[in-house]
């Protein structure tokens, strides 16, 4: 007992904590900015991969990490202009259209990369993102990489936009009453788009996250349902930025966890701590969805002059 | 500019539409396989022999289009009555466990009675793992599309378990498989040294009962009634409890239906490879089936002809075999555009 409580004290834990998380913050993050103005991105999982691949892959060709991200984050936006034609331009249902963008992405992604790589070749690996060394701040607690102190400012940053200015308020708005919007004078398809293509861009990043920083190369599935992990967590933090970026260093850290665990318990089979992380995600959900808190507009499509 | 319904739908936009999407789904399809340096025509050509050109292309289409008929049926049921059923893959392996479980010697029954018996418990198992979700959602409001996404992560980490560890076939060489079923459970053959198996007219059947009471029962009308407008349907003295359960049955049911029809008819055994993804392909059907259960088997038929024919091209001439992802979900797209635009018209 004392040593499952001795894993608490590695540091190797916390900084696997804060790796964990990183791509479950960007995704996240994405996903609450679409939630908050009435889209539910279920496009998520296959914009996550489209991102993982098209940074990877910059990489591979030369490019800079830091322009890689840029580039999968403009791929990202791309998708999420793609689903918005459907979504909010077509008024069609959201599952529908988000379902279908994630099987698009995601073959697309495996096609393009079967392309790219052919056969059964061991998948290329390129220079990854290295922790980074604070000088002000020697903890090896926090030795994470430079990303995931962006994730973080970009939660931080997200938190104060939604709350605290005119544009979050505008968000706010047309998720919770688009007809009260307009009525206000505010362009509702515009909102919906622009938060659409932000928050897409931010879940591919997130996908970036995975092949160029935790990994260091594109594995085909290498998003493994943390998309639909982070559309668990929009719910658990009530569609509010900080409480969503706690529940993703929780289940961070519950997966960290479990993970040493493992080596601690070799009479359990392993699948059942994997198994344990999504049981935990739609325990916390229960309680949090029964105080239905989420937009009032989530998923109702909005044409212009209907009632 | 803002959108309205139409009025009335001329009769050559329909045509113009229908015969546009096609083009642009040929266009689109032409340019992946332009992308993967391969030759156009005779790529096309590939595929649509490999579908299409001969007796066993054709029963492998039939064959590869029986479970998705299925989880395609799964799908659209839930939908019609707004329960947003993703986990279809996981249901699909609850029944595909529970035959395999049942199956292998356990039961003693005349073989007559063991094969709907074992039908019957693979449907259950399917529909008892989406009722569980579905009740969430019925009653505290929890988000099916999560809850169910998520739990089929857990029912593969579940097959992997069990076909490791306890269900695992002491006789399998080592390969992580459940021991075969035995020879009395296995659906007899359709088509003489072909895959094809009876299964196909299971999933016909139920397409076809599915239709009927969708269209004739007045439990088709309630559940529609729940789906479209909950307080209206409760007005009217509709149970919503009760409807909850029967579509979580039904819909869970057909898919795990669907994973007992793959064990009994084709494998006779479960690995962790058994479903290519037949769950999530069935929301596709549906969608593009437009959630008309009698039109599922059709667009079923397309789905699997475009896997089965993507496979032919990609052995002849290097093309990757996702391809085949890419122009399924390409279609739902074009499906959608098309019937935006028969639909509504553009005002400035």
């Amino acid at each position: 007992m004392s040593e499952a409580f001795g894993i608490l004290l590695t540091t190797t834990l916390w900084a696997a904590v804060l790796r964990i998380a990183t791509p479950l913050i960007f995704a996240m993050l994405g996903e609450l900015i679409c939630e908050r103005a009435g889209i539910v991105n279920l496009g998520i999982e296959g914009i996550m991969t489209v991102g993982a691949l098209t940074a990877w892959f910059c990489v591979h060709v030369g490019f800079g990490l830091w322009t890689a991200w840029l580039i999968a984050a403009f791929a990202g936006a791309c998708l999420g202009l793609f689903h918005g034609v459907f979504s909010i331009s077509m008024a069609q249902s959201q599952h529908v259209t988000g379902l279908g963008v994630t099987l698009l992405a995601t073959g697309l992604s495996s096609f393009v990369y079967r392309v790219a790589v052919p056969g059964n070749a061991s998948p290329p690996t390129v220079v990854a993102f290295t922790p980074l060394d604070l000088p002000w701040f020697d903890s090896p607690f926090l030795s994470a990489t430079p990303p995931s102190y962006l994730a973080i400012g970009l939660v931080a940053l997200a938190a104060y936009v939604l709350r605290f200015t005119p544009l979050g308020l505008a968000i706010r708005l047309v998720g919770e009453h688009p007809q009260g919007a307009q009525a206000q004078g505010l362009d509702v398809i515009a909102v919906r788009y622009g938060c659409l293509v932000v928050g897409s861009a931010l879940m591919a990043l997130g996908g970036a996250f995975l092949s160029t920083a935790a990994f260091n190369s594109f594995v085909i599935n290498m998003v493994q349902g943390r998309g639909w992990m982070a559309l668990a967590l929009v719910v658990f933090g009530a569609w509010r930025p900080g409480m969503a970026l706690l529940g993703a260093l929780l289940y961070a850290l519950f997966d960290a966890y479990q993970l040493r665990l493992q080596t601690l318990l070799p009479g359990i089979p392993y699948q059942v701590f994997l198994m344990l992380p999504y049981l935990f995600a739609i325990a916390v959900m229960v309680p949090m969805a029964r105080r239905a808190i989420g937009p009032h507009a989530l998923m109702t499509p909005f044409i212009k002059g209907e009632r | 500019m803002r959108i309205e319904p139409r009025d009335h739908r001329p009769a050559l936009l329909v045509v113009l539409g229908i015969s546009g999407a096609c083009l642009l789904m040929l266009l689109l399809g032409s340019l992946l396989i332009m992308s993967a340096r391969a030759p156009v025509w005779a790529s096309w050509l590939a595929l649509l022999k490999g579908a299409f050109g001969s007796r066993l292309a054709i029963s492998e289409v039939l064959t590869r289009s029986t479970p998705l008929i299925l989880t395609g049926l799964a799908c659209a049921v839930a939908f019609r009555a707004r329960l947003w059923n993703i986990g279809a893959e996981g249901q699909f392996y609850a029944g595909a466990l529970t035959v395999a479980a049942l199956g292998a010697g356990m039961l003693n029954l005349p073989a007559w009675l063991l094969v709907p018996v074992l039908l019957g418990a693979g449907a259950l198992g399917g529909g008892l793992y989406l009722l569980g979700p579905a009740m969430l959602k019925h009653w505290c409001n929890v988000d099916d599309v999560v809850t169910t996404l998520l739990l089929n992560f857990v029912m593969l980490l579940l097959v992997s378990l069990l076909i490791q560890g306890p269900m695992r076939d002491p006789m399998s060489m080592g390969w992580p498989q459940t021991e075969p079923v035995i020879d009395a459970v296995m659906l007899p053959k359709l088509m003489s040294q072909t895959r094809l198996h009876a299964g196909l007219a299971i999933a016909l059947g139920c397409a076809l009962l599915i239709a009927l009471v969708e269209s004739r029962s007045s439990f088709g009308l309630q559940r529609r009634a729940v789906g479209h407008n909950p307080s209206a349907a409760r007005f009217a003295g509709i149970s919503a409890t009760r409807i909850a359960i029967w579509t979580a049955l039904w819909s869970g049911g057909l898919a795990g239906l669907a994973g007992a029809v793959e064990v009994m008819g084709l494998r006779g055994y479960v690995t962790g490879d058994l479903s290519p993804g037949f769950g999530y392909t069935g929301v596709i059907i549906a969608m593009l089936a437009r959630l008309h259960p009698a039109v599922v088997p059709l667009a079923s038929f397309l789905v699997a002809a475009i896997f089965v024919g993507a496979d032919a091209m990609g052995r002849a001439f290097n093309v990757p075999s996702y391809i085949a992802d890419v122009m399924v979900a390409l279609s739902l797209f074009v499906m959608l555009a098309t019937s935006f635009v028969l639909t509504y018209r553009i005002r400035r």
